[in-house]
């Protein structure tokens, strides 16, 4: 269906890039429903029904990419996006969900900002796929750079529009009147007109330009709303546990759902003996090919009667799977060659490490890591005839639409997705898995069903971060410049794979591998392991040169963003004047992911023998342009640095014969409170430059740091995250 | 089915439940009171941490035939007449959260912690508090969150 072909040109375009990544956002779905195929045959007619047949892998490898680009344009229609009611309240429409990175309240003021209203007479109305623009969801740091501006534009065009019917009111010159508190003020003649007077509630229509920049909005410089640090939205529901996420929603006449799961990836459902669970007081199972779950009136007999079909289940189990052992290896031979392995090349990197005085060869690891978002995948579903709505947790509301309407093979308008304000997703939630079974035993059921996965079905049946091998080979002249980097990257992905430094002679290559793991997106993807790769390889260059580690970068760096980041990170860590004492050890590294500049220094605590590591102190520098709200900006970069310590220090799923052998929070350890180090955050505010997203970049630094200071503690180079190992048993 | 009689948040509840049935699942499927989360079901995470004659519990772990003849207390019930508790005022003053799903655990955590011991250090509050997860690594501001309630008298309520 796809069939769009990449001209086979030397470097990436910024469009090939942009689909490598979404690539990683496309993930195998998990059911693929028998139904009843007459009706599907009725609906679609009989030419599409080889699409039914076709093997759910490759269709739902293209469902992911196809419906980002049915791309229905975004509405030039104003009332699209914006409503103001008679009473001045204004309610604002965006496809972006919040989960946790705060744009409820960061969107919110940049169109205070334009409306020139109260932050408080604002509604967001958020991933509800009846009601917002279509969106393809909130993920890749994308809201601030491309919803803001976005409403921004909404709410200039909107004020201006009402300064407009006030001045044919007054029959005055639009000159003499000014928008201000959600009023239009003639300052000549001091009349007022509230906007709610002046819309009366009716929809405003005016049209957005086609070209958005034209839009008469503010620039950061000149803000006073936005730029300032608001307060979280709805914070009092959260304190008082008043919210209510997809998991907590009810319905009335509500049953809880549950799904038998197979004991190993890839095993097969033989047979089954359902009577016990059956026999369980209000019971029913709904089966539809392989899929088999239960409702039941309460949660606690969902859970019994799932234990029941459990035992009834007899499965055939898939052989030749790979562990944690063998992966890397597993990665090296299955690498995929083609189109989507073209390497980027400049200069002649054989060449240039001819002429070196250093060069060094050097592999790097990433294991497979999990989201854990505290709330795990939920879902409410409730069919009216046939239309169903469903309440969940994603990060795209609208690619869950369009899987309900490919799952129950229905129209897409007869799908409706609501997202409450979720419990987290960090990339995890892009798929609609918990949404299609609740949806599938409501079908079954006759009545609503919630369906919330277990933490245990969530580290086995929601996808992963993917795992890893990188290879790099690098040349650098004894003044420290560098001339060759060589830098392949196996099955974790392309994101944030070329150097920011100065080499004339780069090959840089990613080689996609199908996953004997269900992967996807992760927060910032695979700029993580790219850039612990780079920043260590960097590091022990470094060290093999004899220079400074800071020093070394910023000799091969013009990029001047990076550089200031660098630069303030360690002079607010005291780079320069570090002491060395016993099992202490310091560490720098950064980068530049989606529009955000990051630059970690961290000590730590170790010792040669030990694997456990302590980091006792971190400082971080970061930039994304204008700060929208550095209240919840810091929040977000202390946030990753703390959740980078898991996947740096110590997070892995372990792994073996399709069985994940640590699915609990026993037995695959988060960061936690004793984990925390003395965290420094620096901003910087560049007000010239547009606002980028933050909730992916401030990640990418800390373990590449946390490596360097390890070898600095120990002289042990550590090249493989998690960086204390895999844990035992 | 079998009916419990439970003291929630200061009022008797009557509730048809499972002997067996973890508190959590009571409070929130039968009693609708949802503010109490699932995170882990193991007692790890403590995202359905709830008082228990004014002790933390884990509400996951603990079979509803337990709770009988104690005072539970939720996340619903620490604000009183529409005025919320030090704690609950004190994480909204240092915004102690980003997604939110571990805020009632860590409220009532926090609210148990500053009983048992006014004015703790920042280690007693990382001990105590490291059996509460935060995926969202908000620590620090959940740390500054419980010394704001700690100068502010959280332990009096």
């Amino acid at each position: 269906m796809n069939a769009r072909k990449s001209p086979l040109t030397p470097t990436l375009s910024l469009r090939t890039r942009l689909e490598r990544e979404e690539e990683q956002h496309s993930v195998p779905s998990l059911h693929w429903f028998d139904l009843d195929r007459r009706r599907f045959l009725a609906l679609f007619g009989g030419g599409i029904a080889i699409a039914a047949a076709a093997p759910r892998d490759a269709f739902a490898q293209e469902s992911g990419r196809a419906s980002a680009r049915q791309s229905q344009e975004l509405p030039k229609d104003l009332s699209a996006w914006i409503h103001i009611d008679k009473d001045g309240i204004v309610t604002v429409f965006t496809g972006k969900v919040e989960m946790g990175q705060n744009i409820r309240t960061s969107l919110a003021q940049q169109v205070a900002e334009e409306l020139r209203v109260g932050v408080p007479s604002i509604r967001m109305v958020m991933g509800d796929t009846d009601l917002v623009p279509w969106d393809a969801g909130t993920f890749g740091s994308r809201t601030t750079p491309t919803m803001g501006p976005q409403l921004r534009a909404v709410a200039a065009v909107a004020r201006e529009a009402l300064v407009g019917i006030a001045a044919s009111r007054w029959q005055i010159p639009r000159a003499k009147l000014v928008a201000a508190d959600g009023k239009v003020v003639d300052t000549q003649f001091k009349r007022t007109a509230t906007y709610g007077e002046l819309t009366l509630g009716e929809k405003i229509l005016k049209t957005l330009p086609d070209d958005l920049s034209t839009a008469p909005v503010a620039p950061p410089s000149s803000w006073k709303v936005a730029g300032t640090a608001v307060p979280k939205a709805d914070g009092r529901d959260f304190v008082t546990g008043s919210h209510r996420y997809a998991s907590d929603m009810t319905r009335p006449g509500l049953l809880f759902g549950k799904i038998l799961r197979a004991p190993q990836l890839e095993a097969k459902l033989e047979s089954l003996d359902a009577s016990k669970a059956q026999a369980l007081p209000g019971v029913k199972v709904v089966r539809d090919g392989e899929f088999v779950g239960v409702v039941a009136p309460d949660a606690h007999t969902a859970g019994k009667a799932v234990a029941a079909l459990a035992e009834g289940a007899k499965w055939s189990e898939a052989s030749g799977q790979p562990s944690n052992a063998t992966i890397f290896e597993f990665f090296k031979k299955n690498a995929e060659t083609g189109e989507r392995a073209e390497p980027r090349v400049t200069g002649d990197v054989e060449q240039a490490l001819g002429s070196a005085d250093v060069k060094l060869t050097q592999s790097y690891t990433v294991q497979y890591i999990a989201h854990a978002p505290l709330e795990p995948r939920a879902a409410v579903a409730e069919w009216t005839g046939d239309r169903v709505t469903v309440w969940t947790g994603t990060q795209r509301p609208f690619a869950v639409r369009d899987e309900l309407a490919a799952a129950f093979r229905i129209p897409t308008e007869k799908a409706r997705v609501m997202v409450p304000d979720t419990g987290s997703a960090y990339g995890g939630k892009h798929t609609g898995d918990a949404a299609v079974e609740a949806a599938r035993l409501a079908k079954g059921a006759g009545k609503p069903v919630r369906v919330v996965w277990t933490r245990e079905e969530e580290f086995t049946w929601a996808y992963l971060r993917p795992g890893g091998l990188i290879e790099v080979r690098s040349g650098a002249r004894k003044d420290g410049t560098l001339v060759a980097w060589e830098f392949h990257n196996y099955n974790s992905g392309p994101a944030g794979i070329g150097t920011p430094y100065d080499v004339p002679n780069q090959t840089i290559q990613f080689h996609p591998v199908k996953s004997p793991l269900r992967q996807g997106s992760y927060r910032a993807l695979a700029a993580t392991a790219n850039h612990f790769a780079r920043e260590s390889h960097m590091d022990e260059l470094a060290r093999e040169l004899g220079m400074d580690p800071l020093a070394f970068r910023l000799k091969n760096l013009s990029d001047a963003r990076l550089k200031a980041v660098f630069q303030a990170a360690a002079d607010r860590f005291g780079w320069a004047k570090r002491e060395k004492s016993a099992g202490r050890g310091f560490g720098i590294a950064g980068g530049f992911e989606k529009g955000g500049n990051i630059a970690v220094c961290a000590e730590v605590e170790a010792d040669a023998k030990e694997k456990r590591v302590r980091i006792r102190r971190v400082a971080a520098a970061f930039e994304c342009g204008a700060i929208v709200n550095p209240g919840g900006l810091r929040n977000q970069v202390e946030g990753a640095l703390v959740q980078g310590i898991g996947g740096a220090l110590f997070e892995a799923i372990r792994f073996d014969k399709g069985r994940i052998l640590n699915p609990h929070f026993s037995q695959y350890r988060l960061p936690r409170f004793t984990d925390l180090p003395a965290i420094e955050v620096v901003l910087l505010d560049r007000k010239d430059l547009p606002p980028a997203g933050a909730g992916e970049a401030p990640i990418v630094g800390l373990a590449p740091a946390v490596a360097s200071a390890i070898f600095d503690a120990t002289g042990e180079r550590r090249r493989a995250m998690p960086l204390e190992g895999l844990a035992a048993g | 089915m079998p009916s419990v009689s439970l003291t929630v948040n200061g009022k008797p509840r009557k509730v048809d439940a499972l002997a067996d049935e973890p508190l959590l699942s009571v409070l929130r499927n039968r009693l609708d009171l949802t503010g109490t989360k699932y995170g882990c079901g193991e007692g790890q995470c403590g995202a359905c941490t709830v008082l228990l004659d004014g002790q933390a519990v884990a509400s996951c772990q603990t079979p509803v035939s337990e709770a009988v003849g104690k005072k539970i207390v939720t996340i619903e019930g620490l604000a009183q007449n529409g005025r919320l508790h030090p704690v609950q005022e004190a994480f909204l003053e240092a915004e102690a959260f980003q997604c939110g799903y571990c805020t009632s655990g860590m409220i009532v955590a926090s609210v148990a912690l500053l009983q048992a011991n006014a004015s703790p250090s920042a280690d007693d509050v990382a001990g105590t508090l490291a059996r509460n997860v935060c995926r969202c690594g908000t620590y620090s501001r959940i740390l500054q969150a419980v010394q704001i309630a700690a100068r502010k008298g959280g332990a009096q309520k």
